[in-house]
Order: structure tokens, then sequence, then C-alpha cells
């Protein structure tokens, strides 16, 4: 699905646990998840501290975005 | 008498489904699960003396972590041959095969051999790396899979010569093997076209590699403008699942609108995959798709707008042509509602 929206002209980037599946599968910009059942969350902490980790992704996701990239890239996310 | 170690994931050891994904690796004496139809296939040729069980999860999420683990019990079992799945078209699972076969086999020098289906995206990671097996895409093709494996995996254990990969079942990738065909080339050429020219069946001696890669576009140039949409592999639906999206191999994606929605919650949202423990995920549907967090930032000015529809299919043994079809429609709704940029999460 990744590569078909990016096909279509859309900049996409891909949020999962799992990051040498996301480069098999093709996508450009990647941001590493949590975990598999909750990749932005985590039920060990408080629902404010989930948040927190929460908006750090998504906040990576959105610098990817706006950040040129040559070829496949892994943007870390920085808790 | 040969000595295998075989790995198997938590669902095949019989400790559980999704809600058992992290279980720690584990070493018990003996066949387990698909290890007895092993066993049987072997005969009086090789016996399966351990059995390593990890959880999909738990490999997935902690991989160097479980890799040691898992390196340290071959090292003690020291087996001729070290065997993992069938995954078939368990994602998870395939990766877990391979990235601990390819580590055995680098670091140990002992052969090994998986299985799986072709659409298994360890298949496409470690095809060069190993052999592996091409099987089904679900646990139905295990009587298939078996016969095979053990053919191929007492050879490998037994030092034998490996055949070409048609002969032996592997997929094709990994090692050339050289041998003389019957017809020379010209002829065999020539049959070829003259079946395509007559619309019959015909295989190629050298399928073209599919290098299906889409170059990076260029980046959002202001975020705080921009018209951002989220899609999902990881299932989120509206509670009930009115599409009735399928919990694995999915035939369809759902859209769903979300205008004035700044939360999903366990009373309005939930997810109908089927390939990982849905607790979490039902409890809180913004662990896997975060509209909370996105509609704050929206309010915020951080980005111009939270697009009001979202797209989800379950990506839990969906075929790669169905999940492709699937975005083709929707990426060209999302370019006619001016969508700027895409947030995809997989589960």
């Amino acid at each position: 699905m990744v590569k078909e929206v990016e096909r279509a002209g859309i900049p996409v980037v891909h949020i999962c646990t799992v990051t040498p599946i996301s480069i098999t599968v093709g996508a450009n910009r990647i941001v590493p998840a949590i975990a598999i059942p909750h990749p932005l969350g985590n039920p060990k902490v408080s629902m404010e501290e989930e948040k927190e980790i929460r908006i750090k992704i998504v906040e990576t996701s959105l610098d990817a975005l706006t950040t040129p990239v040559d070829g496949q890239t892994i943007f870390e996310v920085k808790y | 008498m040969l000595k295998i170690l075989h790995y198997i994931n938590q669902f095949y050891g019989g400790i559980g489904g999704e809600e058992h994904a992290g279980h720690l690796p584990e070493m018990r004496e003996g066949a387990v699960g698909p290890g007895t139809a092993f066993v049987a296939a072997f005969g009086a040729d090789a016996a399966i003396t351990h059995t390593i069980i990890c959880g999909d999860s738990y490999f997935g999420e902690n991989t160097e972590a479980a890799k040691e683990a898992i390196l340290d019990m071959v090292r003690e079992v020291k087996p001729d041959l070290f065997l993992a799945g069938p995954a078939f078209n368990a994602g998870r699972y395939g990766f877990a095969c391979g990235t601990i076969c390819d580590a055995v086999k680098a670091e140990l020098d002992i052969p090994v051999l998986t299985g799986m289906y072709e659409e298994n995206p360890g298949a496409e990671a470690f095809v060069d790396k190993m052999h592996i097996v091409a099987t089904r895409d679900s646990a139905v093709g295990m009587r298939d899979a078996v016969p095979k494996m053990a053919k191929l995996a007492l050879k490998l254990a037994r030092g034998e010569k490996i055949g070409a990969s048609i002969e032996e079942g592997y997929m094709p990738g990994y090692m050339r093997v050289n041998f003389f065909e019957e017809k020379r080339g010209s002829e065999r050429a020539v049959d070829m076209l003259l079946a395509k020219m007559k619309g019959e069946p015909f295989v190629t001696e050298f399928p073209m590699p599919d290098f299906d890669r889409v170059d990076a576009l260029p980046p959002v140039v202001d975020i705080t403008k921009a018209k951002i949409a989220l899609v999902t592999s990881g299932g989120i639906v509206p509670k009930g699942n009115p599409d009735r999206i399928e919990a694995s191999s999915a035939s369809k994606y759902g859209e769903y609108d979300i205008t004035g929605v700044t939360d999903l919650t366990e009373a309005t949202y939930e997810t109908a995959h089927g390939g990982y423990d849905p607790t979490y995920a039902n409890v809180d549907s913004d662990r896997v798709l975060p509209v909370d967090v996105l509609r704050e930032m929206e309010a915020a000015g951080k980005i111009g707008a939270l697009h009001n529809k979202f797209y989800t299919t379950t990506g839990n043994g969906t075929a790669v042509k169905s999940s492709a079809a699937f975005a083709i429609e929707f990426a060209a709704k999302l370019k006619n509602d001016g969508v700027d940029a895409v947030i995809l999460t997989s589960t």
C-alpha cells in the first residue's frame, strides 16, 4: 500500500515495528514503532506518558515527510 | 542418526495465539507440533532431538536478544541441521525463520532450511541467503511442504550435493547449479517461441527480476498547511466492523468518515485484524491510528488539516496483489480530495 500511495504522487511515511519488513516492502520514509499490537502506544505506562510517546512518533513522522530522502531512510524517534 | 533442531512459533508450539506472541524463546526435548509430521517423514534417518519455541512478536520486537538466546541453545545442542517453520504466509514468522536461519548458518556454520510462501516478506529478504522451500499460503499446505522439506533437509544435513531449485523445490535465487539440458538452447528457445505464438503455456528459463521500487517523492514543503490522511493495515474499524473486513486475507478495505472525531475510544472503534493480540487496540485504537494526536496538532496549527476520511484493511495474510489494488483505488481518492501527505501505520 505504501508503494502505491507514493506512486500515486502522495508522499507517505510508514510507521511500523518490524522495520526490515518495511524495507523489503519498499517504503522510502520509515519510522520505527513501539510494538506490533500497539505501534503508537504502550499500555505499560500511564495514559499521559503513552500520549507523549504517540506525539513523539507522529512528530518524527511529520519530520520525515518534510525531509528530502535519497533512497529508503529510517527516522529514529528521539524519546 | 542425524540430529535435527526445529524452530517454531508460539502458535505451532501449542502455547497459544496472538495473546502469547510475546513468548520468550524456550527449548524442549523432542518434536512439537509440525515436528511430529517431520519425524514421520524422516523415518529412521533423522530425529528431531529438540524444538525451540519463540513468540513471533517477541522475535520481531527483540530481534537481537532473541537471536542471541536461540544461538546459545543451538550451540548447546550442536545439531546436524537447523530446521525452521514452515511459516506459510505469516509475515513475522517468516521474518523470524529467515533471520534465525541466517544467523545459525553464518555464526555456527550449521546447515539450515526453512519453508514459506513466495509472497511472505521473509522470502524476499532471505531467498539469496539460504534454501527456502516454496509452500502454499496457509497451514493447509503442511502436507505438501513436509515431504519436500524433509527430503531436502536430509540431503543438506548429510552434506550431499543439492540439485537445481526446479528439481529440489526450493525458491530460485540462492545458488546456481549447473546441469546438462537434453535439448540445446536454440531448440528450447524456438519451442518456447512457438508455444507463445500458439498461446500455449511455457516456462521461461530466466525470469526477469521484479525490482518494484518506487522513488521517494520530494518532501512536503509546509507541513503547517498540509492536509494529512491516515491509512492503516492494522484493521482499525468503527465498532462492530460494519463492512465485515476479514480478520485475515482481506478482500476489501474500509473508508470511514472521522469528521468531528477527536479520539478513538473503546466504545466507538476496534480492530478487525486477526494477526495480533487485539486487546490494546480495542481499548484505545489511537494506539494504531493516532487520530487523537493529529486532531490536537490540527487545532494547534502544527499541520494544515487531518483529512476527514481514513482508509483501513487487515494486512494479515492479505495477498500483495489485493493490497496493491486497494491502495491504487484509495490513493486516487486521496489525490482527488487534495491530500498532501499520508501517514500509514502497520502492526
